[in-house]
């Protein structure tokens, strides 16, 4: 049972409060993309053992979705932050870092 | 006989007597007890049979690790199996009962299995019931599962007649455990100032230390724990809560407690359970330790006992455990037992130490009491079969040859006690070996760690392997003050009070008893009592080469009962470790799972059973629709009228009548289920033509446009009509089922793809009721309503128009599911009843018939219509289903259009949306596949299709079904066999249907009744 | 006008007197304002209700009008029910070519008044907010579960909490709020 910051309200959401999304920062492919491309956006995803980025709606909350930085073993939480970015900003790359080194 | 001593019983208050039965018996006992300690006071030493071997057993344990003592508590709807007495508080009238017997506790059939013991070994039905495989179904389940399981499940017809809730709440510091260690702890964590909530799974403060003796400041332990508790209930930052377990701790601090409010007083006002959900910065546990018992031959025999539990039944509840017990134990507390026994009065002929070196300080004082003491001597074996009527002594060092033969009734073993490290491992914290104490306890290194990637719980007391009284203390007094620290509070050191406790010698660890035993006697000693697995079960499981100690678990079912292993885990890893010449740490530990001990189902529900079981939505007029006998179809969380059946008329015939009625004069639908998004902004029509495969940009104001919502993949996933309202706003309608995904899919895009683009939605759903009256009197209806045009010039089909109807502010849509003149009329939601009771009046000269889903679906489908979820089923595109006119040509783009061009998405063979019509008019089954020749590559017959709606059209009285059909479109006339299932008393046969592929439109294939 | 008994908000005159009591409130005006709650915005609408706009997770009232913090982009105006046509052609004016939704929302949602010492105790069976007195305070609105629909949660002061949802689930919730404060239903936590 999770809880997570979310960033769009500042309230400190329960799990059931939230709704999973899946990865984070997919890039979306579209027509005129070759199948290899396409078959990455659509169905390829890392799930790796450690750091996920990956994406939460605060269904029961304000509505927002946003991004959290997470560690799938340890549930430690780097940071949640707002779903309009492409990558994860500084202060979360910063908090990943300081963890792993 | 009364095993009750003259006086004592810290609990128990002798002034109220309670009633209650056991096995029909009728019983007393004292306000205080457990069912445990009031059926040995009424020496009731049988107490059930075990799970494989239905041999008899007794009480064991005091606490939440008794295997044995599992009951029937209750009767009718609050009947409920597998209870340990031990934990259940006495009161009067309780009902109980033995389980695991046939025909009764005495005389048990099953008991022949004992018996057979030495043909029943480890991995037996793995081995035997293999083959052949063919009577596994028939033979062999049917008649193992009469022989297993303990208790009896509730009766199926029975409903548990209670209430059960769930609790949230944020605390600072929780505290898991009122013992010594516990209130310690909390004190000095309140102290420094942290919020703190102790809880504790018993009905009293201070654990064992009051019965276990010492001395803390100067008191003895039970007016130091009075002392305490009163200070704790005077700070305002303290909440203590007594008969709430911690039962789970879980990611982020978030912590399972198993309240039992009511349990001992059944009936009473207010919930049973309550499961508190409690979200805590920092977890102290403080769970105290359980002791093991000692492998020897016998030692599951009625009487033989844990050590520690035999002071608490003595000290607790003044019962009488037996009258003339032989302690056997490996440790110095065990001799703890002795002299309470003494001390009351009772008969201690001997105490067999297996250390030759004997005891500590705490031996003197046995000694001075007059108790023989043997060091180094064992337990060869129990004497007695339903009641210990002796033990043979021997070397513990031999292989079991008896020395002596000590007449008793009762056996106190005490093999060293194991920390509760349970709730520090649920979440990832890791244990260390203590050799000196020959048990796991928490690796204060390797804590469970939290959101923040720092530890959140911490151990004190037993359960961080601290036995002793002072030790004890020291540690409790010293975590509260760390917790307070982890909590950002700068906490002074604290000290903790002086104690004192006897000095001990040091405990020997015995695995076996004795260390040599011969194989008739490892066959009798007993690991786990509940699933009977043996010392010869763990040895043979090595020797069959199960290294892992989760295989060998799950081959022996050594801890996989209900009371998790809590008496036989460490003894059978001991076990294993001797076996596998490997040292203990190496074997490792099983995996703690929660909850510490099982917890009631309806707790876990909490408020979610019965009315409440789900959100049941309604619409404004579902009242109406319950008064006029509407029979209910499910359509996600609400509640849609399927039909309204009139008296003597079948649900069927009520179809039938709606459909007709509508199509030959006046029907009326409540559609307020459907979802109603509004889509505004700047950016609102390029939006809406990425999210519909039409082209929604150039719809004109007052327009309404028929659309497909597809998802990435390129499925089919909503439709619904779009209308434009004004230059910048779209209402689009979406499926019943659909609006709150359909809303959380535009979010979605719009939040994290399109973030730059201006557009707001609304989910409008709820905000109106919305009724489509549908037939050919439809206009005269709204005409004799009155306040708005809603003529064919005025408002022609497939556009909406705002007005008044009735005096009440109404949206009207041209729009139509069913082929007929139609209006949807959108109403604020507060008028909705108001207005629909309206149009039924007013109707009446029309002979107005209110229809359901299933007329709905039956008239959709003779236009050929698809419904999402019958025609679609998440891997239909919309090309499929004929609706290639619904997709813009000239878009770049639109969510799913990439996927659409997919190699499988474009092949020439795909199942493609056809009308079906069987020569004979008969309905096709639904959801009946189509036949092709020749078998697939698992030897299956090939298909080439599928029925996905069906039903008798009373429009054209006869049956039409629409398919998805190999290549269908391009075999319009072809026959093809559809297979039926046919039951005949037990036999299944499959025939075949024969149906000719038509176009799907059976019925106005122009349209033209709808547009007039 | 239209007939004023026509309109019947969802669980209309329902009450249930347990360790608090939970009434459904009669129709309520509500209006749905999705923008950029911007400064221009916020002086904007300040000045044509003539109070103050609240900050994330709060709320402002002036007499029988308020306004909800709901998400970053949303805000929820309450007023007497009949005065929201009057109030969506006003504001309709003012924030003409801004990119702005503005919705009527008053049938869409139910609203219920819970009140009663053991308010914050009764709540918390039921979600998974921080009731504690120090975590919500009088005036702060969270939005969360209510056991298993979405809810909002406006605390007017010590002893009340209003409490809104969608209209379909409006009987579900009054009798999960009915259930939780049933009889012996004190849990004695917040309140001691």
């Amino acid at each position: 049972m999770l809880t997570l910051l979310c960033p769009c309200c500042g309230a400190h959401a329960a799990e059931i409060d939230l709704a999973p999304g899946g990865e984070a920062h997919l890039k979306r492919v579209g027509p005129g993309s070759d199948d290899a491309d396409f078959e990455g956006y659509l169905f390829m995803r890392d799930n790796p053992r450690g750091v996920v980025l990956e994406r939460w709606r605060h269904a029961y909350g304000c509505g927002k979705w946003f991004l959290a930085a997470r560690d799938s073993v340890t549930m430690q939480v780097y940071g949640t932050y707002s779903a309009r970015t492409t990558e994860p900003p500084q202060h979360i790359r910063d908090a990943i870092a300081a963890r792993r080194a | 006989m009364s095993a009750r001593l003259t006086t004592g019983g810290r609990f128990t208050d002798r002034s109220k007597q309670l009633g209650f039965s056991f096995n029909g018996k009728r019983l007393t006992g004292y306000a205080g007890d457990t069912l445990a300690s009031a059926l040995l006071a009424n020496d009731q030493i049988l107490v059930g049979r075990s799970y494989k071997f239905h041999r008899p057993r007794g009480i064991v344990a005091s606490g939440a690790e008794e295997p044995n003592a599992l009951m029937h508590l209750g009767s009718g709807n609050r009947f409920e199996p597998d209870q340990r007495a031990t934990t259940t508080e006495l009161f009067d009238g309780l009902v109980s009962e033995s389980q695991n017997h046939w025909p009764s506790l005495e005389t048990d059939v099953g008991a022949i299995n004992a018996r057979l013991a030495r043909f029943l070994p480890a991995g037996f039905y793995y081995k035997t019931f293999l083959w052949p495989r063919g009577l596994w179904k028939h033979l062999y389940e049917p008649v193992i599962r009469q022989a297993a399981g303990l208790g009896r499940a509730p009766d199926a017809e029975s409903r548990d007649a209670d209430r059960y809730e769930h609790f949230h709440v944020h605390v600072d510091l929780l505290v898991i455990g009122g013992g010594v260690a516990g209130l310690m702890a909390a004190k000095t964590a309140a102290e420094a100032g942290a919020q703190v909530l102790l809880v504790e799974q018993t009905a009293h403060w201070g654990g064992r230390a009051p019965v276990d003796g010492g001395i803390i400041d100067s008191m003895d332990p039970d007016a130091w724990v009075a002392q305490t508790v009163a200070a704790l209930e005077a700070m305002p930052n303290v909440r203590m809560r007594l008969r709430l377990m911690g039962a789970a701790v879980q990611d982020h601090g978030h912590v399972l407690g198993y309240e039992r409010v009511s349990d001992h007083a059944p009936g009473s006002a207010g919930p049973r359970h309550r499961l508190w959900r409690i979200r805590a910065r920092q977890v102290i546990a403080a769970t105290g330790a359980i002791e093991r018992p000692l492998s020897f031959a016998g030692n599951d025999v009625p009487g033989v006992m844990l050590a520690a539990a035999m002071r608490d039944y003595v000290v607790n509840f003044g019962v009488i455990p037996g009258r003339r017990t032989v302690v056997v134990t490996n440790n110095d507390d065990g001799y703890r037992t002795a002299i309470c026994l003494v001390r009351a009065g009772l008969e201690v002929p001997a105490i067999l130490d297996a250390r030759p070196y004997g005891g500590g300080k705490i031996a003197d004082e046995a000694r001075a009491l007059g108790i023989r003491i043997e060091p180094g001597r064992a337990v060869s074996k129990v004497l007695g079969t339903r009641r210990v009527t002796g033990v043979a002594s021997c070397l513990q060092i031999g292989e079991g040859s008896s020395l002596e033969d000590i007449p008793c009734d009762a056996v106190a073993m005490s093999g060293g006690w194991s920390p509760v490290v349970h709730l520090w491992s649920h979440t990832g914290g890791k244990l260390m070996w203590d050799e000196a104490g020959a048990f796991f306890r928490p690796d204060p290194e390797r804590a469970p760690t939290g959101a923040d990637g720092l530890p959140f719980v911490l151990a004190c007391g037993a359960a961080n392997g601290a036995l002793a009284l002072p030790e004890t203390l020291r540690c409790a007094a010293q975590t509260g003050v760390d917790a307070a620290r982890r909590l950002g509070i700068k906490a002074a050191d604290a000290a903790a009070p002086p104690a004192q406790t006897t000095d001990e010698s040091s405990l020997m660890p015995v695995w076996i008893m004795p260390a040599k035993a011969r194989a008739d006697l490892r066959m009798k000693a007993f690991l786990d009592y509940q699933n009977d697995v043996k010392v010869s079960d763990v040895q043979l499981a090595a020797r069959e080469g199960y290294e892992s100690v989760e295989h060998t678990k799950r081959y022996t079912t050594l801890g996989m009962a209900s009371d998790q292993g809590k008496l036989s885990n460490i003894n059978g890893l001991g076990i294993l470790s001797d076996a596998l010449g490997k040292p203990i740490p190496q074997v490792g530990t099983t995996t703690f799972r929660p909850p510490y001990t099982p917890i009631s189902f309806g707790v876990i529900a909490g408020e979610a059973r019965g009315e409440m079981f789900q959100p049941l939505r309604r619409t404004p007029m579902q009242d109406w629709h319950a008064a006029h006998g509407a029979a209910w179809e499910i359509v996600g969380q609400w509640r849609r009228p399927y039909c309204y059946p009139q008296t003597g008329e079948s649900k069927r015939d009520a179809v039938n009548r709606e459909i007709n009625a509508a199509r030959g004069s006046l029907g009326v639908l409540d559609a307020s289920t459907l979802g109603k998004i509004l889509v505004k902004g700047p950016d609102a029509g390029k939006f809406l033509d990425m999210m519909y495969t039409n082209m929604m940009s150039t719809l004109p104001v007052g327009k309404c446009r028929y659309g497909l919502m597809c998802n990435e993949n390129g499925f089919l996933m909503d439709d619904g009509v779009v209308v434009r309202l004004t230059g910048d706003s779209w209402l689009c309608h979406t499926t019943s089922g659909g609006a709150d995904h359909v809303h959380a899919h535009m979010e979605n895009w719009l939040q994290c793809e399109w973030w730059d683009w201006k557009v707001y939605t609304v989910n409008l759903t709820e905000q109106y009721a919305q009724i489509a009256v549908v037939g050919p009197n439809a206009r005269k209806l709204l005409e004799k309503l009155g306040g708005m045009d809603v003529s064919k010039d005025a408002l022609p089909f497939l556009q909406w128009a705002d007005g008044r109807l009735a005096d009440t502010p109404v949206r009207v849509y041209r729009i139509s599911f069913s082929g007929e003149l139609c209006y949807e009329i959108a109403i604020p939601a507060n008028r909705g009843r108001a207005f629909w009771d309206k149009l039924i009046q007013a109707g009446a000269e029309w002979n107005i018939t209110p229809y359901g889903t299933e007329a709905l679906h039956v008239m959709r489908a003779e236009k050929g219509f698809i419904m999402i979820g019958d025609e679609s089923d998440g891997t239909v595109i919309p090309q499929d289903l004929g609706l290639g006119w619904a997709i813009s040509k000239k878009k770049t783009d639109y969510l799913g259009k990439r996927a659409q061009e997919r190699p499988d998405m474009v092949r020439g063979n795909r199942w493609q949306l056809v009308g079906l019509e069987t020569p004979d008019g008969s309905v096709l089954p639904d959801g009946a596949y189509a036949v092709a020749a020749g078998k697939n590559a698992n030897g299956q017959r090939n298909v080439q299709g599928r029925v996905t709606s069906t039903y008798y059209s009373p429009t054209l009285t006869r049956g039409i079904a629409m398919g998805l059909v190999e290549n269908g479109p391009g075999r319009m006339g072809e026959t093809i066999w559809f297979t039926a299932e046919e039951q005949e008393h037990t036999t299944r046969k499959l025939s075949l249907v024969e149906a000719k592929i038509v176009s799907p439109v059976f019925f106005d294939p122009k349209g033209e009744k709808q547009d007039v | 006008m239209s007939d004023p008994s026509d309109v019947m908000a969802p669980m209309q005159g329902a009450r249930s007197e347990g360790v608090v009591t939970v009434e459904a409130l009669p129709a309520q005006g509500q209006i749905t304002l999705r923008c950029d709650l911007s400064d221009d915005f916020r002086w904007k609408l300040g000045e044509t209700l003539g109070f103050a706009v609240p900050e994330p997770l709060g709320a402002t009232s002036d007499g029988d009008r308020a306004l909800l913090w709901m998400s970053p982009d949303e805000l929820l105006l309450l007023c007497p029910y009949d005065a929201v046509p009057t109030l969506m052609a006003q504001l309709g004016q003012v924030f003409d070519g801004w990119f702005i939704a503005i919705a009527d929302v008053s049938d869409a949602r139910a609203q219920f008044r819970i009140t009663g010492g053991h308010l914050r105790d009764v709540l918390a069976k039921l979600t998974p907010v921080d009731m504690a007195p120090q975590a919500f305070v009088p005036g702060m609105v969270r939005r969360s579960r209510l056991a298993q629909v979405a809810a909002g949660y406006w605390m007017r002061d010590a002893d009340t909490m209003q409490i809104f949802v969608f209209r379909s689930v409006a009987e579900y919730a009054f009798g999960v709020l009915t259930l939780a404060a049933g009889a012996g239903g004190e849990v004695g936590f917040h309140v001691r």
